[in-house]
């Protein structure tokens, strides 16, 4: 089972363009990848711009709407994610449980869903959904 | 959190926890089998105290300290209370009362060394093949009995039974827990590559409807796979299996059809191919040749895959380069299988006749007697070549070799073809 933790970090919905973590934070969190790292469960993992450098679409009455960020509306965004092979929702928990976490972070728990969770009619429409990801992906060889 | 959820949640911190305990009791006392009974010792203890306590937060810890409280016990009590016992007792006691920072790096490092340790003796050459495979994922996988019984299909005893017999072999050949070192390293890490591979293959063959702990099999394969990639980082080959196994495991989305039949490669939607573990394959296949290991029979095994796995479609397959890989992977491991998958692909590339230069000699040879795929790949290039009579003979030949029924059915419409396609 595949599984994203989502680190939410309180205040990073108003940080400024071009904040980052300090070395100590940093440091820390490396010392945690190289765990799950050295655990085998580790599949992926990001970093993420805070939203004042990013923008959001929205689609009121159908049509595409652009908003730059930061979205003060906004009370919680990500910062980052974890994507890990586990083989229950426990054992990402207790992996999230490790994480060196402040009063200032939360972490969500979310399975990733896999073609095989979904019904025929669905895997039929998603079909090509990974060709999707191939482009993406292609870039880097 | 319910009974049942602190259980569910003591068993993930067992599958984190186990195999580095284990290897830590094992240093220590300088019993694999030993080792085991004093971590299960502790998984009880933490069963009966962690529901009403609450999880610790440094389960590792809470759990080598029950562990070594129980070693303590036990060689206190055990009879032949010998030299070597007391000294193992007194370097325990020792140890309780020299409390260690967690963030060390040296301690990093022995954790990492003790797996090591573990994992070569797991694999030992001493053990049968089977012994090593069950050993390998109760100490390291972190399997329970059952979970092992329901992957390979066996009674729950037969596995208890084999991994006693496991334990008490390696107690009685005296096996050090050690890494091996200089001209041995080589061939017992080889040894633990291929009881790797085996779980990985097993779980690989798996098929729909099966108990789903056999395709996950593939998975623990993996994670063993990258725990070793972490501990052994400057080994070639062991990027490469885990090169070899991230892209096999990419395609297991794509494998098998809607009725459960399986999927030849080239005919497969790629649209299912994993990328994520495309990438991951393609970087540890990188590491492998930047370690100078191109030429080890797992990176070439790899590099082959990874030909595949970047062809957007079958017609875009690199299949010169698939050939040159086989004629490499030949003259290292030359085998008749490997060299049949040579002539495919020399077929691909350079046009039936020459395919059919290298499969011929294969028919006289006795290991490829019974195995239906080489009268199909020969009825295949005689079909291509236009010699119909030749090629209906060899596929009414494969179909009659063949045990799977769905793979009968269309090697006997492949040699009906051969009437139609008559002028």
């Amino acid at each position: 089972m595949r599984f994203m933790m989502l680190m939410i970090p309180k205040g990073y919905e108003s940080a400024k363009p071009g904040t980052t973590p300090d070395a100590k934070t940093v440091a820390a969190m490396m010392k945690y990848n190289e765990s799950l790292q050295k655990a085998g469960v580790l599949l992926a993992l990001d970093g993420l711009h805070p939203p004042s450098m990013g923008a959001r679409v929205s689609f009121p009455g159908g049509k595409p709407k652009v908003t730059d960020g930061p979205f003060p509306e906004a009370k919680e965004v990500l910062g980052g994610y974890w994507m890990i092979q586990v083989k229950s929702k426990e054992e990402a928990i207790e992996w999230a449980r490790r994480c060196p976490g402040s009063g200032n972070e939360v972490i969500e728990i979310r399975q990733v869903q896999e073609m095989s969770d979904f019904p025929p009619d669905v895997q039929k429409a998603a079909a090509g959904f990974s060709e999707m990801q191939t482009k993406s992906g292609r870039s880097k060889k | 959190m319910t009974a049942t959820d602190t259980h569910r949640a003591i068993e993930a911190v067992w599958r984190i926890e186990s195999a580095k305990l284990i290897a830590g009791l094992a240093r220590i006392v300088r019993d694999v089998g030993l080792a085991e009974d004093l971590a299960q010792d502790a998984l009880v203890a933490a069963l009966e105290q962690w529901p009403e306590a609450g999880i610790p937060d440094n389960p590792g810890a809470w759990l080598m300290a029950a562990a070594k409280n129980r070693a303590i016990d036990f060689l206190r009590r055990s009879k032949r209370l010998n030299r070597k016992h007391k000294e193992l007792r007194h370097e325990l006691e020792a140890r309780q009362e020299t409390a260690v920072a967690d963030n060390d790096t040296a301690i990093d490092d022995e954790v990492g060394d003790n797996l090591l340790r573990l994992m070569f003796t797991a694999c030992h050459p001493v053990l049968s093949s089977e012994a090593r495979v069950v050993l390998t994922l109760r100490l390291l996988g972190g399997l329970t009995t059952d979970e092992i019984a329901r992957a390979y299909l066996v009674p729950e005893p037969t596995v208890a039974q084999r991994i006693v017999r496991a334990k008490r072999t390696l107690a009685e050949e005296r096996v050090p827990f050690e890494v091996p070192r200089g001209s041995e390293l080589a061939a017992r890490l080889s040894s633990v590559l291929e009881v790797v591979y085996l779980v990985f293959n097993e779980g690989y063959a798996a098929t729909a409807g099966d108990d789903w702990m056999r395709p996950g099999l593939c998975e623990d394969a993996l994670r063993l796979g990258r725990i070793l990639a972490e501990l052994a980082p400057k080994e070639p080959e062991v990027h490469g299996l885990v090169a070899l196994m991230e892209i096999q495991a990419s395609r297991s989305g794509a494998r098998v059809g809607p009725s459960g039949a399986p999927i030849l490669l080239l005919d497969q939607d790629r649209a299912r191919w994993d990328q994520l573990l495309i990438r991951r394959g393609l970087a540890a296949l990188r590491r492998a040749e930047e370690l100078g290991g191109a030429e080890g029979p797992y990176a070439l095994q790899a590099a082959i895959a990874a030909c595949h796995a970047r062809a957007r479609t079958p017609a875009e397959t690199n299949w010169k380069r698939i050939a040159a890989l086989y004629k490499t992977l030949a003259e290292l491991a030359p085998s008749p299988v490997v060299e049949l998958n040579r002539a495919v692909a020399v077929a691909m590339a350079d046009g039936p006749a020459a395919g059919l230069k290298l499969v011929d000699p294969l028919t006289s040879e006795p290991l490829l007697k019974a195995y239906h795929l080489l009268p199909s790949v020969r009825g295949d290039f005689l079909f291509k070549l236009g010699r119909l009579d030749e090629a209906r003979a060899e596929f009414e030949r494969a179909a009659s070799l063949t045990r799977n029924g769905r793979e009968r059915t269309l090697l006997l419409q492949r040699a009906a073809s051969c009437n139609q396609s008559k002028p």
